[in-house]
């Protein structure tokens, strides 16, 4: 175990991978000699060459176009898109190409190998095109699978799973925590299974359900919740698709109410599919509306930021609404 | 870390003059007359017999396929058709000039290159007929072709986002070390999206071992190449990136399989992009959803006849006494019978089991997908005549 802040556990991840496979190849604006903006893929170039480390012109369309065919070969590209604001030029690539390479062609070729690091979310003053979580326009999107980690720990167990699996997988990363999240961190490889909700705390009255950087806030408003006697149950869901109905159903079950957070703008936001779904499966358990406490659907405003924030104050008065219905 | 100075290549003028159009003189490489006679001065490329006859045989089926496809789709038999009359030297003779372990990657005008690899008849059939022997498991629209033992990447719609692909996969051919390149078809109307500029300037500053082939025809659907680009063709952007650039005569068979053999050597010996710019006509309409009528001439299309890459190779064969004319009709009647045989047999098998619904969206189905195939399973058993492709052949499971 040693100490990492989640950029040194990400930076982990991309050792082993690169040391275990010569196939793997990391690229993107500003990885290579340079470390990338936020120093993720520091030292990659001087240790692996710049065959396997290297920065590309800044085209994010070209990005990924170029790891989708690099995938197609077999090898196995980490593409990194510098903000998650800047991936809409290269949505066309990952929704129409990426994400059905191997259905349109019947499994004969994929780009299952390929990943796409992003640093997104706002809390850093990043105004309208450094804050976004586009999580959602993602997740309407088969083929993709979607995860988020929220401390260095998950960040490198995830981050091994994402490479190794045998499907396209869109890795965000939370960058308010990049530096400010720290913990123990296993040195070795290790795994943390895509497609599995985390319980981070078990508790009886309320589950509340978040994924990255907004598990924190949900664990502060818990922690407020708890101290006037009511018991939140505290779900990380990690992987946003495929997603983890079933853990998720079955807290609910047993808490008999369900808050979902995200920083994303409300309508549209993934928070509406969980809430739909779990209507569904655990409609005779509910007893009160499922709340779901997101952004505004306003863009992400630089000077009104906290107020764009779904907070822990937010959270919180949502979590006694919820109880007390 | 290394010192980088970008006015290195730079020269000074004292004079304020804005460059113009036309400095850059990009002649087109033509070898053959249009009577298939070739040039006194021309230098003709290595081409055996064999090679020759191959090339020009495989545009004749492309022909027999096309015509025959057309009025297939105006029968109704299938749902859509493309055909690439007036460019089958552009992807015949090209694909020949490669080696079997390349990468093609197609936009949708390039069956020549398909079938020049090998893909049969009945290949060709049963993906137009998307039924339970194609490859893509009947889930795109005919023309999308894919053959991953020909080393043909699966074609999709959206136009040029194979370019960057392109520019990656021969990245991964270099990184690997194989003795290969990927070559990358498109039209000059799909060298105007993004994608485009994206993937040749990746490949040439990243050097990736690829050809970059454009058909430039002179029309995207009903869009003349003038309303398009107002450049010198797509041949003068290559040079803004760097790139090693020829035009060739797309009609000219010899012309084309001499550029890219030259563009194949240059691309592996110094693992660099090469772009090569084919001037030819669509002669067909753009799809069978298309009429070109609407948008030119009958006289523009005669004019562009008389220019047939077939007849061109044909005369300069016979030239050589390479081709029998009298086998030559013989196999042009058994293309037909054949190209009509399998039309009729692969139009009879069915589609796939409704399983593969949810196939190969994912390396395995999800829980969501495996719920969603349970319950259309459970419908489609309800209600049976509604889905007669499917409903017979569902298990009890």
């Amino acid at each position: 175990m040693a100490r990492m802040n989640l950029l040194q556990a990400i930076n982990s991840a991309l050792m082993i991978a690169m040391e275990e496979n010569e196939k793997v190849m990391v690229f993107g604006e500003d990885v290579g000699y340079f470390g990338g903006v936020f120093r993720a893929t520091s030292n990659l170039q001087e240790k692996f060459g710049r065959g396997r480390c290297f920065n590309t012109p800044l085209t994010e369309q070209g990005i990924i176009g170029f790891a989708n065919g690099l995938a197609s070969h077999g090898s196995v590209p980490i593409a990194e898109i510098q903000f998650g604001d800047y991936i809409f030029p290269a949505f066309d690539q990952i929704v129409n190409e990426t994400a059905k390479f191997r259905y349109r062609s019947g499994g004969q070729f994929s780009c299952g190998t390929l990943t796409i690091r992003t640093p997104y979310g706002g809390g850093i003053a990043g105004g309208l095109y450094h804050s976004q979580s586009p999580e959602a326009f993602f997740a309407h999107v088969p083929g993709m699978k979607i995860v988020v980690p929220r401390n260095p720990y998950q960040a490198k167990g995830l981050l091994l799973s994402s490479i190794r699996d045998d499907n396209p997988v869109l890795f965000m990363e939370p960058k308010r925590l990049y530096r400010a999240a720290v913990g123990e961190v296993p040195e070795d490889d290790y795994e943390l299974p895509l497609g599995k909700a985390d319980i981070v705390k078990e508790g009886s009255d309320i589950t509340l359900l978040a994924w990255g950087a907004q598990v924190e806030v949900v664990e502060k408003a818990a922690q407020k919740a708890e101290a006037d006697g009511i018991s939140c149950e505290i779900v990380d869901l990690q992987s946003i698709l495929p997603w983890d109905r079933d853990t998720v159903a079955e807290s609910v079950a047993k808490t008999g109410r369900l808050l979902i957070s995200h920083e994303a703008p409300m309508t549209g936001g993934f928070a509406g599919e969980i809430a739909a779904a779990i209507q569904e499966a655990c409609f005779l358990n509910l007893e009160s509306p499922i709340a779901r406490v997101c952004g505004l659907d306003t863009p992400y405003p630089l000077a009104h930021e906290k107020e764009y924030m779904p907070d822990e104050l937010k959270v919180y008065e949502a979590i006694v609404r919820s109880v007390n219905f | 870390m290394q010192d980088r100075d970008h006015l290195s290549n730079v020269g000074i003028t004292h004079t304020a003059k804005i460059i113009a159009n036309g400095i850059i003189d990009i002649p087109m490489l033509q070898l053959l007359q249009a009577d298939g006679t070739s040039f006194e001065e021309a230098k003709l490329p290595d081409l055996d017999q064999e090679t020759a006859v191959k090339i020009y045989e495989t545009m004749k089926f492309i022909r027999v396929l096309d015509e025959r496809m057309v009025s297939a789709q105006r029968q109704g038999r299938i749902s859509f058709y493309l055909a690439s009359t007036g460019e089958e030297a552009a992807s015949a003779a090209s694909a020949a000039a490669l080696e079997p372990q390349d990468l093609i990657m197609s936009q949708y005008r390039e069956q020549g290159a398909l079938a020049y690899r090998g893909y049969t008849t009945e290949q060709f059939m049963n993906q137009m007929f998307s039924n339970e022997k194609e490859a893509n498991k009947g889930r795109q629209m005919p023309i999308h072709y894919g053959d991953k033992p020909l080393n043909f990447m699966t074609i999709s719609s959206p136009l040029g986002t194979q370019i960057p692909q392109a520019a990656g996969y021969a990245y991964g051919q270099k990184m690997a070390g194989e003795d290969a390149i990927t070559i990358c078809y498109f039209g000059e109307g799909a060298a105007s999206e993004g994608d485009f500029h994206a993937g040749l300037n990746m490949a040439a500053v990243l050097k990736c071992p690829a050809i970059f082939f454009c058909r430039n025809n002179g029309y995207a659907i009903s869009t003349p190449s003038n309303e398009q680009f107002a450049g010198d063709g797509i041949a003068s952007r290559g040079i803004g990136y760097g790139i090693k650039t020829i035009r060739v005569d797309g009609n000219d068979a010899l012309a084309v399989f001499a550029a890219t053999t030259e563009a194949r050597k240059i691309a592996i010996e110094e693992q660099c992009p090469v772009l090569i710019e084919a001037m030819t006509y669509r002669l067909a309409a753009h799809s069978t959803s298309d009429d070109p009528t609407g948008y030119r001439s009958k006289d523009e299309e005669e004019k562009w006849r008389q220019k047939d890459p077939i007849s061109r190779l044909r005369n300069w064969l016979i030239s050589k006494d390479w081709l029998d004319e009298e086998k030559d009709v013989e196999s042009l009647e058994e293309m037909r019978q054949d190209v009509l045989k399998q039309l009729k047999l692969c139009e009879q098998v069915p589609v796939c089991s409704i399983e593969h619904i949810v196939e190969d969206v994912y390396d395995t189905p999800p829980w969501h997908l495996q719920e969603q195939l349970s319950e259309l399973k459970d419908h489609i058993r309800k209600y049976p005549e509604a889905y007669p492709a499917t409903a017979g052949r569902i298990n009890n499971g």
